[in-house]
């Protein structure tokens, strides 16, 4: 009781005397208030079952009615399989990316084409998920650029975008190749942080170069490679929308289909309002779960954690 | 990394040699696609057709872009596109400095509590049905201010620019400008907005791409074909099959009208990619910048 008192006294001396501070983050305030904090108060929608005539607040309280649907469906399980195959393949395939780029490009000798190389790796990330899966499109399609490779090295080409095994192949692949330039960025910054006295050290001790390697710059970018992986065990069951929601036909849809795509169709094509927020709702309590869990883990073990 | 002087002993020969060539190979991966784009959309369509460019472009023919330049709608979606970026990165630089600043200050009694309250929003959200009924009941729905304000704050780029502010202007500046009599709105304006010009201009490109680059805000606040920003105009040509073919009664024409359509695809790519394009070699470093100030944990 004494604390709060005492937040209260603070907080009023310091609107008193930092009132000017409080004006100018009130903008933000009400932005983040209206635009985040008020769809998480919206998600009891999830608990009832909406009707558009009565709106959110006089719709009936269904409790976890809409969860329960959800788990009953036949749907459910091979979204949930679905979101974790293409996430868990992505993360293991992808997190060791970037910091294996960055070690290369930072070992290269020709300062040149190092420099050119990072600028070209980066590249791809700014080129829209439109833009990209558009390329995919047709580069894989019957007449595009991988059959035709294909036909002269007397390969037969079957269509990859239509095959469910294959497309989960072509997302996971073409999203390293569009975002390990960027990722190493972080990498970089790192490498170029280590004392060159150390590499100095370790070469008159006769270290060769792949042993500077694997015990200067990788301990060096391992706190990092911890948060890094920390962020990304935390978004595992959100694979975007965005891209794979392009990405998707009829044919690949039983590999394709993941929750957040299933939310969009569910709520917005389907208007089934209630029942698309209980599986977005079930989605983000997930996540932050898994959030927390890996962060505890990764303080316990390593020191480096979020929070 | 400089190791002028450093003799080389074998092992390492052997090393630079074999990292060579993967980076070589690497920078073929990431550039080849691009690269294969742009030439596809100079050639002629029966070549792209058959497959036969591969390395450079094979008979030089404008038709895809002369096509391109008749759509209106790419034309309406560039303007739109444009208006949208300008209109996010304002709001967004207002915001991520009403933000920022305030949080960079030591003193700021309630900057712990404020900076858990956007952190939190990072690892949680209410998600698309409950945002889409906020943005519905503010009356944003088929407004162009749909495609601008939901998403028009970042919490990482409002982090990476209080750990700027906090770091690269002196305290002592601050309590020298307080001393002669300054106060918060006067620093801001004069003292700790120019000097964080730098930062701004990256947050600035950040903002400016990230909205060029988004459709689905866009795909689902719109309904008016009118407001649509230039990569749903995109989605559209590229990724409906039937999108650029007319009706056409002979099977040679509508087989030349298929292939000219695979050119207009890419060419398309690269009209949407151009301003990106063209800014990319010279902002590029501003970028890296971004990454390498969110790297200093703040």
């Amino acid at each position: 009781m004494a604390a709060f008192k005492n937040v209260g006294r603070n907080l009023k001396e310091d609107l008193r005397r930092n009132y000017q501070l409080y004006i100018i983050f009130l903008p933000a305030l009400a932005y983040f208030i209206i635009f985040h904090y008020l769809p998480m108060y919206g998600v009891q929608i999830a608990f009832r079952n909406y009707l558009p005539a009565r709106g959110i607040w006089g719709s009936e309280w269904w409790g976890m009615y809409h969860f329960e649907r959800f788990f009953r469906s036949y749907n459910s399980t091979t979204v949930i399989l679905n979101t974790l195959k293409i996430s868990l393949l992505s993360l293991v395939l992808g997190f060791p990316c970037p910091v294996i780029l960055a070690l290369l490009i930072n070992e290269l000798r020709f300062k040149r084409f190092q420099k050119s190389l990072q600028m070209i790796s980066y590249a791809p990330h700014f080129v829209s998920t439109v833009a990209i899966v558009g390329m995919i499109t047709i580069m894989f399609s019957n007449q595009g650029l991988v059959s035709a490779v294909a036909r002269r090295l007397g390969l037969p080409y079957t269509n990859l975008l239509i095959s469910p095994t294959s497309f989960v192949w072509i997302y996971v692949l073409s999203g390293i190749w569009q975002g390990m330039g960027w990722g190493s960025v972080i990498y970089f910054s790192v490498l170029a942080g280590i004392d060159v006295s150390m590499h100095e050290a370790a070469y008159i001790d006769g270290a060769t170069k792949m042993q500077r390697i694997l015990y200067i710059d990788l301990p060096s970018i391992a706190p990092t490679m911890v948060i890094m992986l920390i962020l990304n065990c935390g978004s595992i069951m959100s694979v975007g929308y965005e891209k794979i929601y392009l990405m998707q036909n009829p044919l690949n849809l039983s590999a394709s289909e993941i929750i957040s795509t299933y939310v969009y169709k569910m709520g917005l094509i389907n208007s089934d309002f209630s029942y698309s927020a209980a599986i977005g709702l079930f989605n983000s309590v997930v996540n932050l779960v898994l959030l927390v869990l890996v962060n505890t883990i990764a303080r316990k073990i390593s020191d480096n954690s979020l929070w | 990394m400089k190791k002028t002087g450093m003799r080389q002993c074998r092992a390492d020969n052997v090393f630079d040699a074999v990292n060579l060539i993967i980076c070589i190979i690497l920078l073929l991966v990431f550039l080849y696609p691009l690269y294969f784009v742009v030439i596809a959309s100079f050639s002629e369509p029966s070549a792209v057709w058959n497959g036969d460019v591969l390395l450079w472009p094979v008979g030089f023919c404008l038709d895809g872009y002369k096509k391109i330049m008749t759509y209106s709608d790419i034309i309406t979606g560039y303007i739109n596109s444009i208006c949208y970026t300008a209109g996010s990165v304002a709001l967004g630089l207002v915001l991520t400095i009403s933000a920022a600043y305030p949080l960079a200050q030591s003193d700021f009694y309630a900057g712990k509590f404020f900076s858990k309250f956007l952190l939190f929003t990072m690892f949680f959200s209410g998600g698309l049905i409950p945002t889409y009924f906020v943005v519905k009941g503010l009356g944003l729905l088929n407004t162009p201010l749909a495609c601008i304000i939901p998403g028009a704050a970042s919490v990482t780029n409002i982090i990476i620019t209080r750990t700027y502010i906090k770091t690269s202007i002196p305290g002592e500046l601050r309590e020298a400008a307080f001393l002669d009599g300054c106060t918060h709105f006067t620093y801001l304006f004069r003292i700790a907005l120019p000097l964080s010009k730098a930062i701004l201009a990256v947050m600035a490109l950040y903002y400016g791409v990230g909205q060029w680059n988004a459709y689905f805000n866009a795909m689902i606040y719109l309904t008016n074909a009118k407001l649509y920003p230039l990569q749903l105009v995109l989605r559209g040509i590229l990724l409906t099959t039937e999108a650029t073919l007319e009706s056409g009664s002979d099977p040679e024409t509508l087989m030349a009208q298929q292939r000219l359509g695979e050119v207009i695809k890419y060419g398309v790519i690269v009209v949407s990619a151009l301003p990106a394009m063209i800014a990319y070699p010279f902002v590029q470093k501003n970028f890296v910048k971004g990454v390498m100030i969110g790297s200093l944990k703040g």
